[in-house]
């Protein structure tokens, strides 16, 4: 049964009484582990479909389902709840929580469970991405790179279902890049987690096993490839025209 | 758990800045602490002291003296309950200092008998008290006897009788600070007072007190005289009336008093709303996010809840101590008000209460704006502008739950049910008025400052309309703490200045001659002449009571409840005159003013005040029936006068005209200018010599007296609009912290443009200096409109405008507010850019 389950979905805002749909009749299921990248230029309807598909806004017209959950009918509290069981979060601008440390930050998921061991938990998950002597720096203590091995740590810890990730590398240089990259797909593999990637990075929609192509809110291209053992084809990936 | 544990983290960088905006209510907690703790003392003060300030259990008193059959009941109580009694007859009178020569009207309380039962009299030497009544001797007031420079031993001369002084009074249980500088005491034995004092037209009480065994309570022995009382038209009062009339009376006070200082809280309660609207703003990146994460909307309003009741709590808690601290100044301040001494012990009931009123006020300011937390789209953490959608309940519901809390707080306080929506109107009417003014006053200065002025300051006025700019929320507490200041001094100002002497206006009165007998007129209009003085005015005064209107009796109307006249009017003793022509402060409003008439005249045409006609329900051509020394007058109305009591003129409620009541028994007021000290006293010692029933005012010396009474009431009230002014400059340096973050890009980004931290700073100063100008000008302004109409309806006196308040505020206002703007800015300036632009900010 696929975690995500998109049937249909159309997203119409009324904008100075004109009807925009920056969505219209998107269709798609993402597999329980599989790793599917987002790509398209800007307005083709990216960010709205990651929105409608985690819960955070409700779609004109379609259904969405979550981890076997159908989102239509669930209230706003419901959706937060399921997001707080399955789903994991990277964004661009990496999120995190000024006031709270990089133990705290990544311990909140858990926490909002009302889990134990949150922050052993967190420690662990901290350490394996490289920052196990960093964990009482609050995010303006971190660079970039690490405020966001932070929040792929936050975005794990749940052992979410699918995990979303706006942009995770957009505001890293290339080499930091590479290493959120790695590690994302890393822990992808070793939890199980499907992976919804919205980028306008090439290499990294390469990586994924599979490329939706939005524009003007329609898929105009899917394609397959392959689902295991991209980080062995990341080379020719990289070097075929994706995007 | 998680709720609490992530409100603690999450409010770690803001836990300063939040707590200073909180500290806003602190202080309104602390005005309502003071006054209820200072409220509780008094009760208690008033509980301990009663007996003593009253002297005795029971009082019978009346106007005058006792006639027989007030002796006979006075006997009877003492016989029926085995009561000891104690006599004393009041007036007042000239005094002189044989020794010094010094003259000045004074308050005689003439004594027979052990009183004061209860409490005692302190005088130097202590024993003085005990023994100047067998000795024929006198008690002077302390004051008094430093003013002509008296000293015990020394005599005092009072009615044609010289009296050694036998020790000087320094205090009395019971008797205010401001009595005693009104009219200062003077003890005598009743055994020795000169007669004269008690002649025709002399105004004095009797009294009879008395000290009941006990078992027998006051109140039940005045119960059952009450009716025989009635008949005979004595008073009576026993010492739990007096109890439950002080406090009354100053319950009223401390209950204004709280009022006040609930405003100042109000106020920062308005600055707490502000305060977490920028902090919800702030917060909403990470309010999305955690949504996005799977927090839900209750637990994130929680977090944030609980931040600010924490907060609350410390603000409160803060606020108490201020105010149990604050307290200890307060019988200081009230004291020459108080008939007894307060004690400053701490109650913990008003601090509790002032915890719970400022903690319940923090939060329902601070979930206005708080409840938008729930609304924060999760889609807010990939799309910076989502935005929630619809129309939120929740803030109107909670307005409507702040309001309905005001007036219940107000109803508590007033005890008058109106107060429940006339008190939240006001708030919300004056708040209003206040943030329209300063939209107003916005708009102007915006339309008025050039183009081409520097750009310094066209973008430290710009400051004040960048969104999210708190310059409403500030003019409302600084303008509302300037306004009631401005107010108070205005209304002071305009209360003094028609009573003021003026300097150099040759005609003004300065002296009163006063209770001249007709056979004394003559003699004393000379010695007045022989001194060089000139007579600038005399009126006779005839004594006379009202016995009808339009033929009903003035019983039966007292009879009668439905009837609209107040019983003041119907039953108090009227001292009219007679002339020829209305005077220069009165004006005939209604028909003619009659100057003569034949002595023989069956209705007499009188002229009578505005306000009195009013009260006594009656118009042009209505009758009115006078007993003259035992003579019916019959009167019709024949004009209607408004009369300038402020001015100090001999002034009348009823005004006949020459011929009727020339041959009346009557007594003489006359006036005269002294022009110095000297003169003055002068022409005083000589009239007190040879005219011992004769009293003189001076009226320079009354003046002075009004002014320092105004001068204190207005101290009082002044302290209270205090806290409202602190509360003002606390929610700046909150408002000018809190909005650190957006100061700090702004600096940033102008320095690495190239600006330099001189320019930086006169932007700021242009800011602060505008909002404080802002400030102050709408409070002037409003103070000015309020102050005009307090004077034009409430007074009734010309407004006139104290420039010197007017440029005091323009000054300060804007001086403290760039001051505490610049301290609260004072680190941004000193960091780097490049340090600013890595640094986290906020």
């Amino acid at each position: 049964m696929p975690v995500l389950d998109v049937h249909d979905l159309t997203k119409t805002f009324t904008s100075g009484g004109r009807a925009l749909t920056v969505l219209d009749g998107v269709t798609l299921a993402v597999e329980p582990g599989a790793t599917v990248a987002v790509v398209g230029p800007s307005g083709s309807g990216k960010t709205t479909l990651l929105g409608l598909c985690a819960g955070l806004d409700r779609p004109t017209r379609g259904r969405v389902a979550l981890a076997g959950h159908d989102l239509g009918p669930m209230s706003e509290d419901a959706r937060a709840a399921l997001r707080a069981r399955h789903v994991g979060f990277v964004f661009q601008s990496f999120r995190l929580i000024p006031t709270l440390t990089a133990l705290e930050n990544a311990a909140v998921p858990l926490e909002l469970r009302g889990a134990r061991g949150a922050r052993k938990a967190a420690a662990e998950l901290l350490g394996r991405v490289g920052l196990g002597d960093r964990l009482d720096h609050y995010p303006s203590q971190l660079s970039g790179g690490e405020q966001q091995r932070v929040a792929i740590a936050r975005a794990f810890i749940g052992r979410p279902a699918v995990l979303f990730a706006d942009e995770p590398t957009g505001n890293l240089d290339d080499d930091t890049s590479l290493r959120v990259e790695d590690l994302l797909f890393e822990l992808n593999h070793e939890a199980g987690t499907a992976l919804v990637v919205v980028t306008h990075d090439a290499e990294l929609a390469g990586r994924c096993g599979r490329v939706i192509r939005l524009r003007g809110g329609r898929v105009v291209d899917e394609r397959e490839r392959g689902g295991e053992g991209e980080r062995e084809q990341r080379p020719l990936a990289s070097g075929q025209p994706s995007a | 758990m998680f709720v609490p544990s992530l409100a603690w983290r999450d409010s770690r960088k803001a836990r300063r800045r939040l707590l200073l905006y909180i500290a806003a209510m602190a202080l309104g907690v602390a005005a309502l602490v003071a006054v209820r703790s200072f409220g509780a003392n008094l009760q208690a003060a008033l509980g301990e002291q009663a007996r003593a300030v009253f002297g005795a259990d029971l009082q019978v008193w009346n106007w005058g003296r006792f006639h027989e059959g007030n002796e006979a009941l006075v006997d009877s109580v003492v016989a029926a309950y085995g009561a000891e009694v104690a006599r004393e007859v009041t007036t007042s009178s000239m005094a002189l200092f044989p020794e010094s020569g010094g003259t000045r009207l004074v308050q005689i309380r003439a004594l027979r008998g052990d009183f004061p039962f209860y409490g005692e009299i302190q005088t130097t030497p202590d024993s003085a008290a005990a023994v100047y009544q067998a000795r024929g001797e006198a008690l002077a007031d302390a004051a008094l006897m430093l003013q002509y420079d008296a000293e015990v031993g020394d005599s005092i001369r009072i009615g044609q009788r010289t009296y050694r002084i036998a020790g000087r009074l320094d205090g009395i249980t019971g008797q205010t600070d401001v009595e005693a500088l009104v009219g200062p005491r003077v003890y005598l034995p009743l055994d020795a007072l000169d007669p004269g004092l008690l002649g025709f037209g002399a105004r004095y009480t009797t009294s009879a007190y008395f000290r009941l065994p006990e078992g027998v309570t006051a109140d039940s022995v005045l119960a059952e005289i009450r009716p025989r009382l009635t008949a005979m038209d004595l008073r009576g009062a026993t010492v739990s009336e007096m109890e439950g009339d002080w406090g009354d009376a100053l319950g009223d006070l401390t209950r204004f008093l709280e009022l006040v200082g609930f405003v100042a809280l109000l106020l920062g309660g308005l600055g707490v709303a502000s305060a977490i609207s920028v902090y919800v703003r702030q917060k909403a990146e990470t309010v999305a996010t955690l949504r996005c994460l799977g927090a839900t909307a209750g637990q994130t309003l929680r977090i944030y809840t609980l931040q600010t009741a924490v907060m609350g709590l410390l603000g409160a808690l803060l606020g108490a101590a201020l105010g149990v601290a604050v307290q200890q100044a307060l019988p200081r301040v009230l004291g020459p008000f108080l008939p007894v001494e307060v004690a400053t012990r701490l109650v913990w009931e008003p601090v509790l209460v002032g915890v719970g009123v400022g903690v319940a006020v923090a939060l329902l300011f601070a979930l206005l704006p708080l409840v938008r937390v729930r609304r924060i789209p999760p889609l807010r953490a990939i799309r910076a502008d989502a935005e929630a959608r619809g129309f939120d309940v929740w803030p109107w519901l909670l307005g409507a739950v702040l309001l309905a809390g005001v007036g219940y707080f107000a109803r508590v306080q007033t005890g008058d049910p109106r107060a429940v929506w006339a008190f939240p109107l006001g708030v919300l009417v004056a708040f209003g008025v206040l943030a329209l003014a300063a939209k107003l006053v916005q708009a102007l200065v915006r339309l008025l400052v050039p183009r081409r002025a520097p750009y310094v300051w066209r973008q430290g006025l710009a400051n004040l309309y960048r969104p999210g700019n708190q310059t409403l929320v500030l003019l409302l507490t600084l303008g509302l703490g300037t306004f009631l200041l401005t107010t108070l001094g205005l209304v002071e100002r305009t209360l003094l200045a028609p009573i003021a002497l003026p300097a150099e206006e040759g005609a003004r009165p300065d002296l009163v001659l006063f209770d001249i007998q007709s056979d004394q007129r003559e003699a004393v209009r000379a010695l007045v002449r022989e001194h060089g003085l000139p007579v600038l005015e005399e009126a006779p005064i005839v004594p006379m009571r009202l016995t009808a209107i339009n033929g009903r009796s003035t019983e039966e109307i007292r009879m009668d409840t439905t009837a609209p006249q107040p019983t003041w009017a119907l039953t108090r003793q009227y001292r009219s005159t007679y002339r020829g022509r209305t005077v220069e402060t009165e004006q005939v409003t209604a028909g003619r003013f009659v100057g003569r008439v034949p002595a023989d005249t069956a209705v007499v045409p009188v002229s009578v005040e505005l306000d009195l006609a009013n009260d006594l329900a009656v118009g042009l051509g209505d009758r009115l029936t006078w007993e003259v020394a035992g003579r019916a007058v019959e009167t019709a109305v024949a004009s209607l006068r408004r009369v300038d009591w402020a001015r100090v003129q001999p002034n009348f409620f009823v005004v006949f005209p020459e011929g009727p009541l020339d041959d009346a028994p009557q007594f003489g007021i006359l006036m005269t200018r002294a022009g110095s000290p000297e003169r003055s006293a002068a022409l005083q010692r000589a009239a007190v010599e040879r005219f011992p029933n004769v009293s003189a005012v001076d009226v320079s010396l009354v003046l002075g007296l009004v002014e320092g009474i105004l001068d204190r009431v207005a101290f009082v009230l002044q302290f209270m609009a205090l806290f409202s002014v602190g509360t003002g400059l606390v929610v700046l340096a909150g408002a000018v912290r809190i909005a650190r973050l957006q100061r700090i890009e702004e600096g940033v980004l102008l320095r690495t443009l190239g600006a330099s931290r001189g320019q930086v700073r006169r932007i700021l100063v242009a800011e602060y200096l505008f909002l404080g100008l802002l400030a102050a000008l709408t409070g002037i302004a409003l103070a000015a409109a309020a102050g005009w109409g307090l004077a034009r309806f409430v007074f009734e006196t010309p407004f006139v405008v104290a420039w010197g308040w007017v440029a005091a505020t323009l000054l300060a206002v804007p001086a403290l507010t760039v001051v505490v703007g610049l301290a609260g800015s004072r680190g941004l300036l000193a960091r780097p850019p490049l340090d600013v632009l890595r640094a986290e900010v906020g």
